[in-house]
Order: structure tokens, then sequence, then C-alpha cells
């Protein structure tokens, strides 16, 4: 089966096509060119027809270079030794480190039984209000944070990271600026978590397609970790450039686009990797905070769209701060009930007065005059800004929810709260401005 | 009939070519043998002696040459006794069974029987010999939970009139033994057990007449029973952005609903969302029932990361499902999360048949497919006189939240009713996130019609009062319209909203809803005395205060009449009049 191809038939795009026989789907290959050599897989056969695609990029292959196939889909090797080291998007050592052979898995393997996997159930603590209150993260979920290129995305998922009591760290580069690289490196090495974090890299003077191996090669060594019972924290940043690295192949595949160029399976290929969140029954679990850029701050965009179709929800940042509106958890219902008893109502709660507060803002810039309600919600939007949506708050949750109480009576009058008035009147703080009011006299 | 065999010639994604030896029919199943495993597939397109196939597996390792079994049969599901309470994959794998064989992972290529053969029903016989019977009659019934699952004439068999030659005693089977032969009036004789297969893309229509659904489904969730409702036999959509809350909104209906069985096809969305059904619902109770709610649910999930053509498939084993217990004279509700995907799976499959796209690169075909499956909704009258009913809920998930799109277009053309979730509601809590104002239902519901006309048509006035104070600000609007946008907002806010994780307004009964509504009609028909805008906020802050803790007590509890004190003695206090164009109330004022 090692045989040598030495005719490519046609170079299109990433993609080639050789003539050979007894492939199989998905089997991998070695092109070696003057520029060096790279891996391939097979993503079409017909009669004995093979396109391939060239994870170096086809630029400067020629029909005369050489083509081998391996006999075998895409692995990567699996063992502690990966712990402390850096990767590129094959698998290749990227520090100086010696290559790994030794106990090679499939990557991109088929999905979990849902019958084996648990509700989730343990809240991740990152000391930040916007998350920890209003949207908290759970182990095992799967989200990404929604960011307009320019934010301080990269360092927040740093810092969550350091801060989430995580077994293991797997960082999966996409695209990523060589800076970020470094940023990552540093930051984890002076967080002392460097010795638990694994990296595949892939920046963005990289080849563009050798980027689609990432999120599968890094979520299949986060999965056998997790079976092994380690809870797993996969980030991968940024999953726009995945997609776009799909999109280029699916061109030159000739395949009818569904919106903007993309292909029609982005959906499915994006859910195959997100999905490998999970959290196992009777075994460890992975949790995944991804990145995805939204080109010209659009929601609509399919990258964006359909993200947040598949994922538990998603922050999104902008200017600075996780925006209440927009940003989601969707498992935040698993955990939010144990915490404390006013943090579902009062979660609920400020963001009804966050709304409203937007609408009088809006008012307020008509040049309408500001009644007695707009005056109160106005100095409540600024407070709930400064004291809770700024990033460099660091508070842990309980505290943040007595903020939370602090901020309101410092604001409103208990019934103009729109909670119930048992929670309030056990929440209020004693020396509020307002409070001696309807709510208890009942 | 001569099986067909083939060789493949062609591979891209999940879709291959072969080459095919023998006689093979559109959308017969046929497996490719990867060395020592058959990955399951569906002819669906055929010519000459080339056919393609969708693979409901991975197609790694496949390799041109390898060699392709036809089995001359469609895509078809197992009915019998025990479906109830099973999860099954789209191809209708029981997934718990294959997690024992399998371990944590789906593994391709293994396919376990749909129904346990070696459990005993105890068969009760219906007919005697020498009866007459026809398709779907029941010859005789097995206890399925608390069910009496009605043993029936195979759907399959043609139409006729047939004769009971033979009916067992009532004894324990399994369900592959003969319990009762029949034959038809050629004196052919057909053994019949206690299970069938039958094709999933193919409708039962074996009952007496279809009927117009006129009965509401009640789901509990107060906006849709009050304002919106669904109709048993009916079909409704809920099209909105990610995140706005369809998943949600089907879970509580699936907990809450007034039928007897609830299908939940979780087709190409999420696995945990699954797995919050499968670990929660074996231990609720099932008020009506006192039940485990498992008892009358049959999950169906293809979740967004299992093979992508079994998802197509899933809805139609779904379906397929539904109509088998409408057959038995059950009220059935079949949950669809989300059809966009299935649409999406069409669209696949459609693009590597490089067939001529259309809209968004979705299939011409799109609409009516859509329509052909919701089709399969309606209440029925059986040959015994009885009533059956499968309702269709489907959710739509349209790139970007833009219902101008062709799945939520072609969705809207055939529904009876249309809940579109709303971003901005969402986004400001207001769950469900149904926007009342632009969704619309062709069904009756409960509560007296005029009046429920009146509070929406306040409603409407409100939000204009709204939009108009946008523009001319508080001060440019009067204290009249003031106090109309008041109103509004807070029927909203007390009786559109409703806390669907709260033990006791997560379900509102029908009984309440009537009753909280009549309560809350007078207040939007009742002129009050305000001295300002200032002081009209106020009240109906006060208002709305009461009415929450009111929403938070249990119905016949003291602290509900108590609540209800409070909201009498506030709502006096500023009371005028009630509107003089209301009969009903003339009386009472
Ligand atoms: N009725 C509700 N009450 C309280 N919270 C809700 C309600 N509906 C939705 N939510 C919140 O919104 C989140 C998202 O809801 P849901 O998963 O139903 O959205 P969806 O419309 O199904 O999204 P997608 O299309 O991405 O699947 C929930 O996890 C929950 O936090
Ligand atoms: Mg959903």
């Amino acid at each position: 089966m090692r045989k040598v191809y030495t005719r490519i038939e046609s170079i299109s795009g990433n993609v080639i096509t050789v003539r050979a026989e007894g492939i199989k789907n998905g089997d991998l290959a070695v092109v070696n060119s003057v520029y060096g050599s790279s891996l391939a897989n097979v993503i079409r056969l017909k009669h004995d027809q093979v396109s391939l695609q060239v994870f170096a990029g086809a630029r400067g292959v020629s029909t005369g270079d050489e083509v081998r196939f391996l006999g075998k889909p895409m692995q990567v090797s699996f063992s502690d030794n990966l712990l402390g080291r850096i990767f590129d998007g094959s698998g290749r050592p990227r520090d100086n480190g010696p290559e790994l052979k030794e106990n090679m898995i499939d990557i991109g393997g088929p999905s979990v039984n849902p019958a084996k996997r648990i509700i989730p159930k343990n809240m991740i603590r990152t000391g930040i209000p916007m998350i920890d209150v209003f949207n908290s993260l759970v182990e095992s979920q799967k989200l990404p944070i929604f960011s307009v290129s320019g934010e301080p995305y990269n360092p927040l998922l740093a810092r969550i990271a350091l801060q989430a009591e995580v077994d293991l760290i797997i960082l999966g580069g996409i695209g990523l600026k060589y800076d970020d690289y470094l940023y990552f490196r540093e930051t984890l090495e002076e967080g002392g978590a460097m010795s638990r974090t694994i990296f595949f890299v892939h920046t963005a003077s990289d080849p563009t397609v050798e980027g689609l191996l990432v999120p599968d090669v890094s979520l299949a060594v986060a999965e056998q970790f997790a079976l092994q019972g380690k809870k797993v924290l996969v980030l991968l940043t940024d999953m726009t450039n995945f997609a776009d690295a799909m999109k280029e192949i699916a061109i030159t595949m000739e395949q009818v686009p569904s919106n903007r160029g993309y292909p029609g399976d982005l959906y499915s290929q994006l859910a195959s990797r997100y999905e490998k969140a999970v959290d196992f029954d009777e075994a460890g679990s992975v949790t995944i905070l991804a990145v995805t850029t939204m080109p010209g701050d659009d929601v609509t965009h399919p990258v964006p769209d359909n993200t947040g179709y598949i994922t538990e929800g998603q922050y999104y940042l902008k200017n600075g701060r996780i925006e209440p509106f927009g940003s989601l958890s969707r498992l935040k219902q698993q955990v939010n009930d144990k915490t404390r008893d006013d943090h579902r109502a009062l979660m609920d709660g400020m963001i009804k007065l966050y709304a409203s507060y937007k609408e009088s803002l809006e008012k307020k810039s008509m040049g309408f005059r500001m009644s007695d309600w707009d005056k109160k919600l106005l100095s409540y939007g600024e407070l709930f800004e400064e004291k809770m949506m700024d990033l460099s708050v660091n508070i842990p949750l309980e505290q943040a929810l007595d903020l939370g109480w602090e901020i309101l009576s410092q604001c409103f009058e208990k019934d103009e709260t729109g909670l119930r008035s048992g929670l309030v009147n056990k929440h209020w703080p004693e020396d509020a401005a307002y409070g001696k009011d309807t709510a208890d006299e009942k | 009939m001569d099986k067909a065999a083939g060789k493949v010639i062609g591979i891209t994604g999940n879709m291959v070519t072969v080459e095919v030896d023998g006689t093979i029919a559109m959308n017969e199943v046929g497996y490719v043998i990867v060395g020592d495993t058959r990955l399951k597939s569906e002819i669906i397109r055929i010519s000459g002696t080339t056919a393609e196939l969708q693979v409901f597996e991975m197609t790694q390792g496949v390799s041109v040459g390898d060699s392709v079994e036809f089995t001359g049969e469609m895509l078809s599901v197992t009915l019998g006794p025990g479906l109830l309470g099973q999860v099954y994959d789209g191809l209708q794998n029981p997934l718990p069974e294959l997690a024992e064989q399998c371990g944590f992972f789906l593994q391709r290529g293994i396919y376990l029987d749909a129904l346990d053969g070696t459990k005993k029903w105890k068969f009760s016989p219906a007919v005697k010999k020498g009866d007459s019977v026809r398709v779907s009659d029941a010859v005789g019934t097995v206890k399925e939970g608390i069910f009496d699952h009605r043993i029936m004439v195979p759907f399959y068999l043609p139409e006729d009139e047939y004769t009971v030659s033979s009916i067992t005693e009532e004894g324990s089977f399994t369900i592959s033994e003969t319990v009762c032969t029949i034959s038809n009036t050629k004196g052919r004789t057909y053994d019949l057990s206690m299970s069938f297969e039958w094709p999933v893309k193919r409708a039962v229509k074996t009952y007496a007449e279809r009927l117009k659904p006129d009965k509401p489904m009640i789901t509990k969730v107060r906006l849709i029973d009050t304002l919106l409702p669904v109709a048993r036999g009916g079909t409704y959509c809920i099209p909105g952005p990610f995140g706005a809350g369809k998943t949600v909104l089907q879970q509580i209906t699936s907990r809450h609903a007034e039928v007897d069985i609830v299908i939940i096809a979780a087709c190409g969305e999420r696995a945990g969302e699954v797995v919050e059904t499968l670990k929660e619902f074996p231990e609720l109770t099932d008020p009506r029932t006192g039940k485990s709610l498992m008892e009358r649910t049959i999950i169906i999930c293809n979740t967004s990361s299992m093979p992508v053509a079994a998802r197509e498939a899933s809805v139609y084993t779904a379906v397929t499902l539904a109509e088998y217990y409408r057959q038995m004279g059950l009220h059935v509700l079949l949950l669809a999360d989300s059809t966009s995907r299935w649409a999406q799976a069409m669209r696949e499959m459609s693009g590597r048949l490089e067939e001529i796209p259309g809209e968004e690169a979705f299939p011409a075909y799109l609409e009516s497919v859509i329509a052909s499956f919701y089709e399969r909704a309606g209440v029925v009258r059986l040959n015994d006189g009885s009533l059956g009913s499968v309702t269709i809920g489907g959710t739509v998930s349209p790139a970007g939240g833009n219902f101008e799109e062709p799945v939520t277009q072609a969705t809207l053309k055939v529904v009876g009713a249309f809940h579109g979730l709303s971003r901005e509601r969402s986004d400001a809590r207001k769950y469900p996130a149904i926007h009342p104002l632009e969704s619309w239902s062709k069904y009756e519901g409960v509560i007296e019609k005029p009046k429920v006309a009146y509070v929406t048509d306040l409603l409407f006035r409100g939000e204009e009062v709204n939009q108009m104070m946008k523009v001319v600000g508080e001060e440019g609007t009067s204290n009249e319209d003031y106090v109309i946008y008041l109103k509004s907002d807070f029927i909203d806010s007390v009786y559109l909203q409703q806390n669907s994780f709260d033990p006791v307004d997560g379900a509102v009964s029908i009984e309440r809803q009537q009753y909280v509504f009549d309560r809350l009609f007078k207040i939007a028909a009742s002129e009050f005395e305000v001295e300002s805008k200032e002081d009209a906020r106020h009240f109906f802050n006060q208002l709305r205060q009461l009415y929450i803790d009111w929403n938070g007590a249990a119905w016949d509890s003291d602290s509900f009449q108590e609540i209800e004190q409070s909201i009498e003695e506030k709502f006096k206090q500023k009371w005028i009049s009630y509107d003089s164009h209301i009969k009903s109330l003339r009386t009472e004022a």
C-alpha cells in the first residue's frame, strides 16, 4: 500500500487529484514538493480519481511531485508526554522537544452516545460578575466569545483559563497572531499553568488549510484525557478562521455555497467539533471556550450565526465589556439554583431593568424630558455598567449578588424592582436609600 | 423479489455512487460493506445502472470497489408494544442498549432491535373467531404502562374485509409470536404477531375519516392557551433566532401539554438538551396519571454531531410512531426541534447530487416536503368511532434570525399557528419570548373570544403609544394614552410573561388561566383615577407587584386568596368605572 504516485492530474486551490486504486475515504497522504512535505487527506473518490486537500497548501506543488498514501486516517499521539508541549496544527513539535509517535489515536472520531452523557452540574467560577451572576459558565459547556476584532478576547480567554479549576488546558490556535501565541505562552507560564497545558498552534503565517486540523486534534486529545477522568478545558481561537478555511476548500471543490460563500454543511461541520464538549457518565469532562470574531460586528454573519445555534450560549464582547444583551449561558439554570436563593431572580430582574435603562437612554438621546422613573433608570444603568460590567471587576459571586442588591436599593423603591416581595424583603440592604415602602405593608 | 447488489464507484461526503446489478427501488435500503462493518444507506437517485445512496453513517474508510447489498425494502420502523419510554436514534436504534454494547461512543454499523424480542406481554383478545376486521382494527390489547396498547391488523395489508380464523386466549407472548390469524375475501391467510414494520416516509391513512381540529390542546403556557392557542391535531411552528427560547418552550410543553403521548424529535440540535429530558423525565411525575413522564414519552434523537442523513430520517421515524399511537385512539404530540436542521440535511444531499439549487441553496422541492410532513398531523375518526390525533409543533432556526428565509416561509404556509420568538423580548428576559402581536393562530382557544380580542386590542394600542412616545416623548403623550401603555405593559409582565422554572408559575391550569384572565380583563376595561403619569406608574407598579406574588401562589392556597384580596383593595383605590361598551361588565358596575 505504501506506493508512491508521481503524477498529479490536477491542482486547483489546495486540492490535488491523482489516479490511484484501493484508496480509502479520509485516508492520509504525504505530498513532497520542493517546498517540503505536507500532509493531505482524501476528500473525494470517483473511480480511480482521488481528490486530496493539502494541508500546507498546494502553492508550489507541481504535477510531477510525489504523493505517498499512508493507508490510515489522520492521527495524533496521546500520552502524558504531551503536557507542557507545543505543537503545530498537524501535531509536529513547535518547541524543541522530540516528536511524539507512541499511542497514536484517530482524530474526528464518532460522537458520544447521548445516553452516556450526564447533566452538567458544576459551575466554573471566574470572578467576573457578568459571567458568574448573569451567565454562569458550567463545566462541559461549549461557549464562544463573540467579538469584534480588536477586543481583548484572548486576554479574557487566558484569564478564565487560569481562574478555572480544571486539570488540563488545551489551547488550539487557528490563524493565531504570533504575538497572541506568545502572550498565551507567557501568561500561562506566569500563572504556573504551563505544566498542565498543551498547545496545538496554527499561526496566521502558516498555510490556511493546516488550521483545519487544530480543532480535531485538540479535541481528540481532550476527549482521551476526559475518559481518564480529567477535567479538560479546551480553548479554540479563532473559530472564524477555521470556518474560512473550510469555505476555501468548499469553493475549490465547486460546492454550491449556501450563504455568503460558506458551504451548506457549515452548521454540521462546526457542530461536530463543538459537540465534543461533554460531561461523561463516570469519567471526566471537556469544556470548550472558543473565540468567534464577527466580521463587521455582524451577529447574523454565517459564522457567528451558525455557531450561536450550536453552542450553549455565548459571551458577547463589545467595547471591552461583556454585554448583557446578546450574551447567554444556556446551562446557567443547571447551577444557579444551587448558589443562593436570590441568584436567579436578581439575574433576570437586573437585566430587565437594564433593558428599560437602555430605552430611557434612547429617549434622552432624542432630547426628551426625563421623568422621575427615567432618572432612576439612568442612575441605575450607570452604576450597573461601572460596578458590574467593567471587566476589571474581580469578585466572588456572593459579593457580586450583594452588590446587585446594593445597586438596586440605591436607585429604586422595592416595588419598582419587579422582584417577588419575599426575596426583596430578605435581601434589601438595611440602610437603603429607598425601601420603607409598600412592599413591607402587606 | 431478487435482491440486487453493487459496487461503490465514487464517494463524496456521506454520498456514495454505486454501480448496481439487479432491480432497485427509490428509497430502498442498502448496506455498504466496509471490512466487516455494514453501513446502512438509502437510495436517493437512480440513473441507468448507477444509484446514489445517502449513507446514514460516517463514510471514513469506504473505498471504490467496496460491495453494496440491497434489501428490497424501504426505510422502516418497527411498531409494537414497548415503544413508550424508549430513546432511539433517527433509525430507531435504542441508544441505552447501544451504550451497553459499545460504551461511550456511537459505533457505526451496529443496528439493534428496536423492541425487546424476549419480553412477554399479556395479550387480551378483542375479537372472536369468525369476526370480521379491517386494516388497523384491534384484534386484542396489551397493557403498556397506563395505556391499552391495541394490537392492530397491520397497516400494510391491502384494504379488504378480513375474517378472524383463529385467535389465542388471553396469555403472555413475545412480540413476534403469532396471536391471531386472519384471512381475506380470497381465502389467503395472514399470521399476525404483536409487531410489524412500516415505511417511515409513507403516511398511515387507515382511518375512517379525517376531521377538523377544533379542540384546544392545553399547553399551560398562558400566552399560548389564551392568545395563540394550538388545536389537537393541529400544527404550529416556533421560529426564532438562536437562544430565543425555542427549545425551552418545547421542553415545558413536552412536560405539561394535556395529551396522552409526547414524541420528541431532537433533530440536529444539541445532545445536552436531550440528556436533560432523558435524565429528568423518569424522575418527574405526570400529574394526570401519577406515573413518570417517561412512560408517556418517546425520544428520537439525532443530534447535531450524529450522521446527517439519519437526521433527515429521524423526523419521519418520529411522525410514524405518532401515527401508530393515534391509531389506538390516543392524542399524540410530536415536537420537532429543529425542522431547519432537517431541511439543511436535505440541502446537503441535494448539493452532493448537484441538483439545481433554489433559494439559499435549498432544493426546489423544499416546500412540498415540508408541507407533506405537516400534513401528517390531524384528528381522525377510527373505524371503531374513537378519535385519535397527531399534533405537530416544529421549531425553525432561520439564518440570521430573519423569518424571510425559505424554511420559515414554507412552514408558515402550512401551519395553523405561528409562535414567532423575538430577539428583543428574549434579550429583555421577557419569557416565553413569543411576540404577542406578530404571532397568530387560526385555532379556537378556551377563553371567551370577545375578552381576548379586547385585551389583544389593548396590547396593540399600548404598543402604538409606546412607539409614539419614542417620537414625542412622555411629555407629549396624554395621561389617557399613557395609562393605555401602562395597562398593556402590566398585562405583558404579569400574564404574557411566565416564569417557566417556577414550580407554580411554570404550568398554569386552564381554570386558573380563565380565572386570572377574567380579573385582568376588568383591569384592562377600567378607567382609573390618576393625577399624573407618575401617580399612574406608581399604581401599576404596585398592582404588578401584587400580581407577580399572586402568580407564585398555589391555585387553592390561602395566600392565593389573601393576595387576591389585596389586589381587589388596590384596584378599588383608584377605580372609577368600567368601559361602557362591555355588556358583561355593565351589570357588575
Ligand atoms: N421560558 C424561559 N424562561 C427562562 N429562561 C428561558 C426561557 N426560555 C429560554 N430561556 C433562556 O434562554 C436560553 C436559550 O433558550 P433555548 O435553548 O430554548 O433557545 P433556542 O431558541 O432553542 O436556541 P437555539 O436555536 O440555539 O437552539 C435558555 O437556556 C434559558 O437560559
Ligand atoms: Mg434550541
